[in-house]
């Protein structure tokens, strides 16, 4: 059922049907390389479809806000991404957002917080989040490069392309399924990409990863508002050249 | 500067004849092959050749090569010749080469990589080291900068006899700078914050006012500087005020002017005299360079990262004059685009912008996010002859900025 723009989820009634709060969680720590483009291609998709959209930029010094709609989580270097870990776990709210059906969608060193646990400056064991149930540590070598893998057809999101940078090696436990299967780079370590569990979705694509896979920000976004009509073919056209430039270049 | 051992001086001769033959042939400036040859001979030669002098090395993310260049102007005041690395050969074979050209000089001003920072401070045994800003750069191959930094401060806690000289207003530069035995502050400004919200000493949100930053938690907080960039103007260790008038755009130039000026007040020079030196820089490396083509006036800004992009939307030419940007990814560049959603293009709003380089098309839908009109092009040219008579502004990243510099002749 196609979805009238202005009408959402129950949910998300406090504020109005039709619209969203999207909280960007601690850029001042988890923000290393252009995570700002997640949340701004969330905003844009969501506006295109007539959804009126807020969002919340949430320090380190601040209390993560329990109300959202979508949280986004974004890479750090080792010492931020240990002391994120700290103040999350100290606050509860991610935790919270996560047992209510929050959406939650985290990359990179954010993606390895939301699991159980990670590897820290020096590769010792770091506690995470557990809100997935996930575990990382700290492989031989860095994974740098384009990355480009199949995503779970349940989801029915086209493959992904993306860049990676990160020395993680992530196990997925039963309660989480791989996000994707890897056709180039390295992910997970184990031949797959990222990880899912119910409406919380974290990548190792980092940065902007949404900007190339548009059809991951309408999931999250179906997540949070319903079902979501499909954009005008004008307002996908650069998205669909620059994922085709990408696909071909790293595919040959 | 004493004499130099024997396989040094063949050393230091056979690097500077393959440099001409290298310059000779066009393969370039002959900086960087001459070096790597010489110290193939002679792997200590950069400590050698360092012996005697009085050297300077400048380091940090934006700003290297410019304030190079206006410390080296400054010096001038001295009267006396100054070695340079002014192309930007900024590792051990482009320093040792321009050591090597300049045997006689009694200075040395040095840009140098950050992260061979350390082993050159270490080779040199430098008497002053500037530290200028670090941001993100090119993270696909450097180090993450709170790595960068670590490694800064145990360099320069190691060097009792060096003088630091260090921007106060980067958060991140204080914390490397403040394990120096001896630094002088300068409040040379910092418009970039993304890389500086949490404190490097204990992780907590830092907060910022108009006295500076400090942190919400522990101690650590904006020391006072002895320098100070104050809009147009530079205020000098005794209290004088002086406009700095400079001949290079922007409000970065100016910081690295005020960095240029503290370097030579440290070595005797007067301010006086050394401040009209730096106002006749008007191009650094083909940076700033204005040139015409087919009666548009082009000019070339360099901007590899993040800040330096934002720098460079600060020297825009005002009004609604056209604005050309270049990305590529090659390896110099970084193979990772992420950056460009780190960059703010509202300001480019109502200015007809094209997008051009081997990434044009993360341009676009970068632009896109941020609802700047835009339109694809495939080189300067093409834009040269898409827009009216007048002022074209350039911004490329580097492998960009040097095709594009290709094309226009490289205007000294």
């Amino acid at each position: 059922m196609a979805v009238r723009p202005g009408a959402g989820r129950a949910g998300a009634g406090r504020r109005g049907p039709g619209s969203l709060r999207l909280v960007w969680v601690y850029p001042d720590l988890l923000s290393t390389y252009g995570d700002r483009g997640n949340l701004l291609v969330l905003k844009r998709r969501a506006r295109l479809r007539g959804i009126e959209v807020e969002s919340v930029e949430v320090n380190a010094d601040e209390p993560v806000p329990r109300q959202g709609d979508i949280y986004l989580l974004g890479g750090g270097e080792d010492l931020p991404q240990i002391l994120a870990a700290r103040r999350l776990r100290d606050d509860g709210g991610l935790a919270a957002v996560a047992n209510r059906g929050g959406v939650i969608f985290a990359v990179c060193a954010g993606y390895q917080l939301i699991g159980s646990e990670f590897g820290g400056a020096e590769g010792e064991p770091v506690a995470g989040l557990g809100i997935i149930d996930i575990s990382s540590g700290r492989g031989d070598r860095r994974g740098v490069g384009e990355i480009i893998a199949d995503v779970d057809p349940a989801l029915g999101v086209p493959r992904l392309t993306g860049f990676e940078n990160h020395q993680g090696v992530t196990r997925l436990g039963p309660g989480a399924r791989p996000l994707a299967k890897v056709t180039v780079g390295v992910g997970n370590g184990d031949g797959t990409e990222g990880a899912y569990a119910g409406r919380v979705l974290g990548s190792y694509l980092h940065g902007p990863a949404l900007a190339r896979n548009p059809g991951l920000a309408d999931l999250l976004l179906s997540w949070a508002a319903g079902p979501l009509p499909p954009l005008d073919g004008a307002d996908e056209e650069w998205a669909r050249q620059l994922r085709e430039e990408r696909l071909a270049a790293v595919t040959g | 500067m004493g004499k130099l051992p024997l396989r040094a001086r063949l050393a230091t001769t056979i690097g500077g004849a393959a440099g001409r033959v290298s310059r000779l042939t066009g393969r370039g400036d002959g900086s960087v092959i001459g070096g790597v040859l010489s110290l193939r001979l002679e792997p200590d030669l950069l400590r050698l050749l360092s012996a005697g002098r009085q050297v300077v090395l400048v380091t940090g993310t934006n700003g290297k090569t410019t304030t190079t260049r206006l410390i080296t102007a400054a010096l001038g005041a001295l009267g006396q010749p100054v070695a340079s690395n002014a192309f930007g050969a900024n590792m051990e074979a482009g320093l040792t080469s321009a050591l090597g050209q300049a045997r006689g000089a009694l200075f040395a001003v040095l840009e140098v990589d950050e992260a061979y920072m350390p082993a050159v401070l270490q080779a040199t045994s430098a008497r002053v080291v500037v530290l200028l800003n670090l941001s993100r750069d090119q993270m696909d191959r450097a180090a993450e900068i709170w790595m960068v930094a670590r490694r800064w401060r145990e360099a320069l806690a190691a060097a009792p006899n060096c003088r630091v000289i260090a921007n106060a207003d980067d958060p991140l530069i204080v914390w490397a700078a403040a394990a120096a035995p001896r630094v002088t502050w300068v409040a040379a400004g910092q418009r970039w914050h993304e890389d500086s919200w949490c404190c490097p000493e204990c992780g907590s949100h830092l907060r910022r006012d108009e006295l500076g930053w400090r942190c919400g938690e522990c101690t650590f907080r904006r020391p006072s500087a002895r320098w100070v960039l104050e809009d147009s103007a530079v205020i000098d260790a005794v209290g004088n005020v002086r406009d700095l008038s400079l001949a290079l755009p922007g409000r970065a130039n100016r910081s690295n002017a005020v960095m240029a000026l503290a370097v030579a007040d440290f070595f005797g020079a007067d301010v006086a005299q050394a401040l009209p030196r730096l106002r006749e820089v008007s191009s650094v490396a083909g940076r700033y360079t204005q040139v015409d083509r087919r009666g548009r006036r082009v000019r070339l800004l360099l901007a590899k990262n993040p800040a330096g992009w934002l720098e460079a939307f600060d020297v825009l030419a005002p009004g609604s004059s056209p604005v050309m940007l270049s990305v590529n990814a090659q390896v110099p560049d970084g193979r990772d685009t992420s950056w460009l959603w780190d960059v703010d293009y509202r300001v480019l709003r109502g200015r007809p912008v094209f997008v051009t380089g081997q990434r044009r098309l993360d341009l676009a839908v970068r632009l896109e996010a941020d609802q700047v009109a835009f339109e694809l092009a495939d080189d300067i040219d093409d834009v040269v002859d898409r827009v009216p008579p007048g002022e074209l502004d350039v911004v490329a990243n580097y492998t960009a900025f040097q095709q594009i510099r290709a094309v226009v002749g490289r205007a000294s």
